[in-house]
Parts: structure tokens; C-alpha cells; sequence
């Protein structure tokens, strides 16, 4: 029987059972549907998520006291406090992979304009902030070096603590006066929106002065809360914290064998384990929709052991005019990996449609192209496989007998 | 002139074995069938009828002996040389027809021939429709087998038997689920391949078809213990005129 012939039979046999060939498509359409929206929405999610970080620059490294925290260790307090000015100094000075640096000092709290307050966050930087994190002004100037250098009381502020200090987002504060922590600072420039990140922090609720006068001026310490460094280009990044980790170790006077009392990530980094948590999330995802792929290729094969032995008279008849116990193989396989198929196509456009659901209330879900053909094949796939026991069932029965079934 | 030999038996024997025990089902059986004969087979349950009706269909192979059909050992085949050989040399009929459900007569009919790659599409529907037309159903192309009646269905499956152009049909009590008349009508359609010059074998348990074939062969305990030529061969189609008319429709 050649192919054209194979499926005709298989069509023609899978009409005939329209109600029972759906239901047993059902469970892979299901499978099919899930697996292919849970791709979409990891997907989704990991490209947002790089989109995001990347964001803020790819070259970035962020130092922090304290070694690596692994598993919830708690952190011994001293070691917070192990970032130094003179660490910035080494850094700034001597690293040669280190495009600009900006030590932070950072503090939440109430900022006050007339009758209006806001909760907000006050980043102590030093200019090149600017450029490591990628902020652009919308309005004003970035105080400057000298402002460090005197600890100035000027500060540049977000959108959102505009809109709650002053009313409008779009109001011109530059030149007004706020206080953050009953300390007054000069508004000398407005930060260009940046919106909310992937993980449902406004960017904009910020206000961003001289690292020196939120030091001294605001929590009066000694030590940062981080050290902002880029990198010279994304791909030094490694090189560079190396350097800068070679330069920290010999500040703290730290021996061999000694554990770092400081961190650096990179943004590389970030992404890499944010990706590889999605992926995680993912895969467990896809797992368990594959699992109801698995189930549904045995409800397949449920139905077309029924079916051959429903159709046994069918069977003996073919084999009675000629058809050889290969020609009887391949018209059930054919039919259970149709029937597989068609399951699969309806699933794809079902996770097409979930996806797509799932972006309407507001994942961000995109359907990745492989995940469409591997689905298909794996449908094919599970047809050929569940299909196989039935389908020699009925090529190896005997004519005799199989005419003679009732 | 010597006519061609069809069907040769020679010392065919079959044993089953059940439990313990062999089943001597045929003891030695050997004959010839010549192209052109009309030969009934006949034998009560149990004589071995049913398993010598496998043997010559190529369903089952002898246990002993030799069975050559069409020039065609076929002892030693496998079992998808056998499938061949019947697609290319028998025609089956069944007593229940055994047409596909919600399937037309002419797809009933294709059926052989989808089975054999020498047809292509536009071949095998030219085949059927032939085939039909030959057997009276030359009007009933397209209707499905459930839309028909039990003389219909019998033909559609004579047409399906027709259609590879057998070297042999063999019909397994054909016309027992017929009533009188459409026995009689496919008994005449039968009589009619016979003139044409076809080889039939008729298994039957019905002595009155025997005077219908041209020979006829009685088998008891898987041996034969008649074989004699019918000299006064009856016309179905006289028998079917002398039918009481059916007025009760």
C-alpha cells in the first residue's frame, strides 16, 4: 500500500470516529498547549528580564561588603562595614579595566517639599553614576566633583518623587528645595523616567546627591554600601574583578586562603542566575506538561488496541485480499500518529492562544519557534511509539481466525 | 487440447494440535481443478471443509503435501508471500460478505487492488467500476454498504472478488444468508462467470448447489469420498423463473 492510500485509510477511519478520536486527542492537545505556553511565558520572561538588566548597563560590577552569601547565611555585621574610602581611592587609582567608578552610600526615608512627603530611597554617588547606571537627564544639570568635594546639599531627582512632592510628574522642580531627613538639598536636576523593573520596583522613586553628603551629612559613617564600577568594555568584565578583587584583598591585608570580606557580581552575572532561576522555573514547568504528553500517548494507545479489536473482521479482510502483515502495521501506525498529529496541531494553536492570553494579562510571553517543531516532532514521535503495540497486534493476527471474529 | 491446470493437491494433509492431542483436520487429499470449472465442495461440519477452503485460499499451509496454485508452490511461502499471492490470484467471498462499514461499492471493490502498486488511483476506480457493471451494480457506484440489500452486498463483494482478475474465486458458503430468490439471482450471476470462462469453487453444506457446478467434490473426515463430474448441469436462471412470484411486498 503505498502512502497516499495509507492515509486515506487512516483519515477515512479517524472520521468515522470523530467523538472518540477527539477525546483521545484531547489529552496531547492539552500537553501540547501547556508545554508550548509554559516556553512562551519563560521565555518571555527570561528576554524581559535580560532586557531589563541590560538596562543598566552590561558592564557594570557592583562590590559589596561582606563575603559571598550562599544559603541564607547570615552575615557577620562587622563585615558590612569593610568598604573603605581608601578602597575607592585604590580602585579609582590603580585599577586599569575600571572605566568609571562611584562609591555608594545609601539611605531610605521621608523626603518633605512644603505639605507633601514621600518614602524614598537617597543614593550617595559621585557623578559617573550617571553613566555607569545609564540615567539621562531630563531636566537640569548632574551635580559635579566639586559638589563632592564639599559635600554639597544638591541632589538630582525621579519622576515619582516629583509627582508626590511637587504634584506633576511634569513639573519643573529644578532650583526647588526638598529635605530628606529634615537635611534641605537643592534640586539641581531631573532624572529621565526609567519606569518600573522587571521585578515590580519603581526606578523612579529616587533622589540621587553627592556621595559625601549623604556620608556625613545624612547617616554619618565611614564605610560604603557599595562601590558602582564599570567595567571597560563587557567582555573585561571578568578581568576586571579579578583586578579590583586582587586590589580589595591587599587593602584588607587579607593572607592567602583567607575568604574575600567583600563581593563583586556582575551584570553578566545577575542575568546569568536571574535566566538560570527562570530556567529552572521552566523546566519543571515543562516537565510536568510532559508528563501529560506521556499520558495522553497512553490514552492513544488505549484507544487504538479498542480499535483493532473492533476492527479485527476489518483486519482479516484486508489481509484475506492481500495486504501483508506490514501493510496492516502501517495503517494503524499511520492512523495513531495521525491522530497524534492533529492533536499536536490543535495544541500548538492552543499555546499560541495561551500565550497570548498570558501576555493580555500581562506576562510577557513569546512563543519561541523550536519549541512549535519540537512539539510536532515529539507528537509524531509519541504517536509512533504508542501506536507500535497496537499496530502489531493487529499485523501479526491470523486471517483464519480474524475473519472468523464476532 | 489438455486444459490448464489451476489448483493442484497433492497428499495434502493438516494437523491441528489441540491439548495433547493432533486433529487430523484433512488425511491426504489430492485433486486437480482446471481452468473453467464450477466446483462445488461439499461436507457436512467437520469434515474437514473449512480447512481445506484455508488451504486453497492460501490462509493456512498444508502440514504435509503439496498445494500448487497457478504453477505457484505454495508450502514452504512466508506468510506476506502468501498475502501477495492471494491478492494476485484469489477472490474471496464470504457468507457474511465482510464489506467495510460506511465504505461505497466501488471503495469496497478497490480494496484488492490497494493492495497491489501495479494500480494507480484512476486504474483501480476504471477496475471496480468494470467490475460492478459485470456483476449488475453498474447503478449503485457510490451507495455504502449499509444502504444496501443482502443480494447487493453479495454483489458488491463478487465485484471485489472479480477484480484482480483471479486465477481462482472461492466462495465460502455464499449464499447462506440469502433468501431463496437472491440465492437463486447470485447462483445465476455465479452460472454466468462460470460460461465466461472463470474458475470457481463453491463450499457449500447445501447439496442443491451441486447441481448447479459443473463438479462436484464431497469431503467426510478430512477425506474425499466423492469427486464426480456433473453431466446435467441445471440452469439457476429456469429455476429462478419457476420461483412463485413473491407478492407479499
Amino acid at each position: 500500500m503505498n502512502l497516499t492510500n495509507l492515509l486515506k485509510v487512516a483519515i477515512t477511519a479517524i472520521i468515522s470516529n470523530k467523538t472518540r478520536t477527539f477525546l483521545s486527542t484531547l489529552g496531547i492537545i492539552i500537553g501540547v498547549a501547556a508545554v508550548i505556553s509554559m516556553m512562551a511565558i519563560g521565555e518571555g520572561s527570561k528576554q524581559s528580564i535580560r532586557t531589563e538588566l541590560s538596562k543598566m548597563g552590561t558592564n557594570l560590577l557592583t562590590v559589596r561588603p561582606g563575603g559571598e552569601t550562599r544559603g541564607g547565611v547570615r552575615l557577620d555585621p562587622s563585615a558590612m562595614q569593610t568598604l573603605k574610602m581608601e578602597d575607592y581611592e585604590t580602585i579609582r587609582d590603580k585599577a586599569t579595566l575600571v572605566k568609571a567608578i562611584s562609591p555608594e552610600v545609601t539611605s531610605s526615608g521621608q523626603a518633605i517639599h512644603g505639605a507633601n512627603n514621600t518614602q524614598t530611597t537617597i543614593y550617595g554617588e559621585m557623578p559617573e553614576y550617571m553613566d555607569i547606571k545609564l540615567w539621562e537627564l531630563k531636566d537640569g544639570i548632574v551635580f559635579t566633583e566639586e559638589d563632592v568635594k564639599k559635600s554639597a546639599k544638591v541632589c538630582l531627582v525621579g519622576s515619582t518623587v516629583v509627582e508626590e512632592l511637587f504634584g506633576d510628574k511634569d513639573y519643573d522642580a529644578v532650583g526647588k528645595s526638598i529635605r530628606f531627613k529634615s537635611i534641605p538639598f537643592r534640586i539641581v536636576g531631573i532624572l529621565k523616567s526609567k519606569g518600573y523593573n522587571n521585578w515590580g520596583m519603581d526606578q523612579d522613586n529616587v533622589i540621587i546627591a553627592p556621595y559625601t553628603t549623604v556620608m556625613k551629612r545624612v547617616n554619618a559613617q565611614t564605610f560604603f554600601s557599595s562601590i558602582n564600577v564599570s567595567a571597560l568594555s563587557e567582555e573585561q568584565s571578568e578581568a576586571a574583578i579579578e583586578e579590583i578583587t586582587a586590589l580589595l584583598r591587599q587593602n584588607h591585608k587579607l593572607k592567602e586562603g583567607d575568604d574575600n570580606d567583600f563581593s563583586i557580581r556582575s551584570q553578566q552575572e545577575m542575568m546569568e542566575t536571574m535566566s538560570s532561576t527562570m530556567t529552572t522555573v521552566q523546566t519543571v514547568l515543562v516537565v510536568a506538561a510532559a508528563f501529560s504528553l506521556l499520558i495522553a500517548g497512553i490514552g492513544i494507545m488505549n484507544i487504538m488496541l479498542v480499535s483493532v479489536t473492533e476492527r479485527t473482521k476489518e483486519i482479516g479482510l484486508r489481509m484475506s485480499v492481500g495486504a501483508r502483515g506490514r501493510d496492516i502495521l502501517l495503517q494503524f501506525l499511520v492512523e495513531s500518529i495521525m491522530i497524534s498529529l492533529t492533536g499536536g496541531l490543535i495544541g500548538i494553536f492552543a499555546g499560541y492562544g495561551g500565550a497570548t492570553l498570558a501576555r493580555a494579562v500581562g506576562f510577557p510571553a513569546t512563543v519561541p519557534l523550536w519549541s512549535v517543531v519540537v512539539s510536532f516532532c515529539v507528537c509524531a514521535l509519541i504517536g509512533l511509539l504508542f501506536g507500535i503495540i497496537p499496530a502489531r497486534k493487529a499485523a501479526r493476527m491470523d486471517p483464519i481466525e480474524a475473519l472468523r471474529y464476532e | 487440447m489438455e486444459k490448464k491446470v489451476v489448483i493442484e493437491l497433492q497428499n495434502v494433509r493438516r494437523d491441528f494440535k489441540v491439548g495433547g492431542e493432533t486433529v487430523k483436520a484433512l488425511r491426504r487429499v489430492s485433486f486437480k481443478i482446471f481452468e473453467g470449472e464450477f466446483v462445488t465442495i461439499m461436507g457436512t461440519s467437520g469434515s474437514g471443509k473449512s480447512t481445506l477452503l484455508n488451504q486453497l485460499g492460501c490462509l493456512d499451509t498444508p502440514t504435509k503435501g503439496e498445494y500448487i496454485l497457478d504453477g505457484t508452490p505454495v508450502r514452504q511461502m512466508k506468510r506476506s508471500q502468501r498475502a501477495v499471492l492471494r491478492n494476485r490470484k484469489i477472490g474471496f467471498i464470504f457468507q457474511n460478505y465482510n464489506l467495510l462499514a460506511k465504505t461505497t461499492a466501488i471503495e469496497n471493490v478497490e480494496l484488492p487492488l490497494i493492495y497491489n502498486n501495479a494500480y494507480n488511483a484512476k486504474q483501480r476506480r476504471e477496475a471496480a467500476i468494470r467490475a460492478l457493471e459485470a456483476v449488475g451494480l453498474g447503478n449503485r457506484l457510490e451507495h455504502k454498504s449499509n444502504q444496501m440489500s443482502g443480494g447487493q452486498m453479495q454483489r458488491v463483494a463478487i465485484a471485489r472478488a472479480l477484480v484482480n482478475n483471479p486465477a481462482v474465486i472461492l466462495a465460502d458458503e455464499a449464499t447462506g444468508n440469502l433468501d431463496t430468490r437472491t440465492s437463486f439471482e447470485i447462483l445465476c450471476l455465479f452460472q454466468e462467470l462460470h460460461r465466461q470462462g472463470r474458475t470457481i469453487i463453491f463450499v457449500t453444506h447445501n447439496p442443491e448447489i451441486a447441481q448447479y457446478s459443473s463438479r462436484n467434490i464431497t469431503l467426510r473426515d478430512g477425506k474425499i469420498c466423492e469427486d464426480k463430474t456433473n453431466d446435467n448441469i441445471l440452469d439457476a436462471r429456469q429455476a429462478l423463473a419457476a420461483l412463485p412470484q413473491n407478492n407479499d411486498d
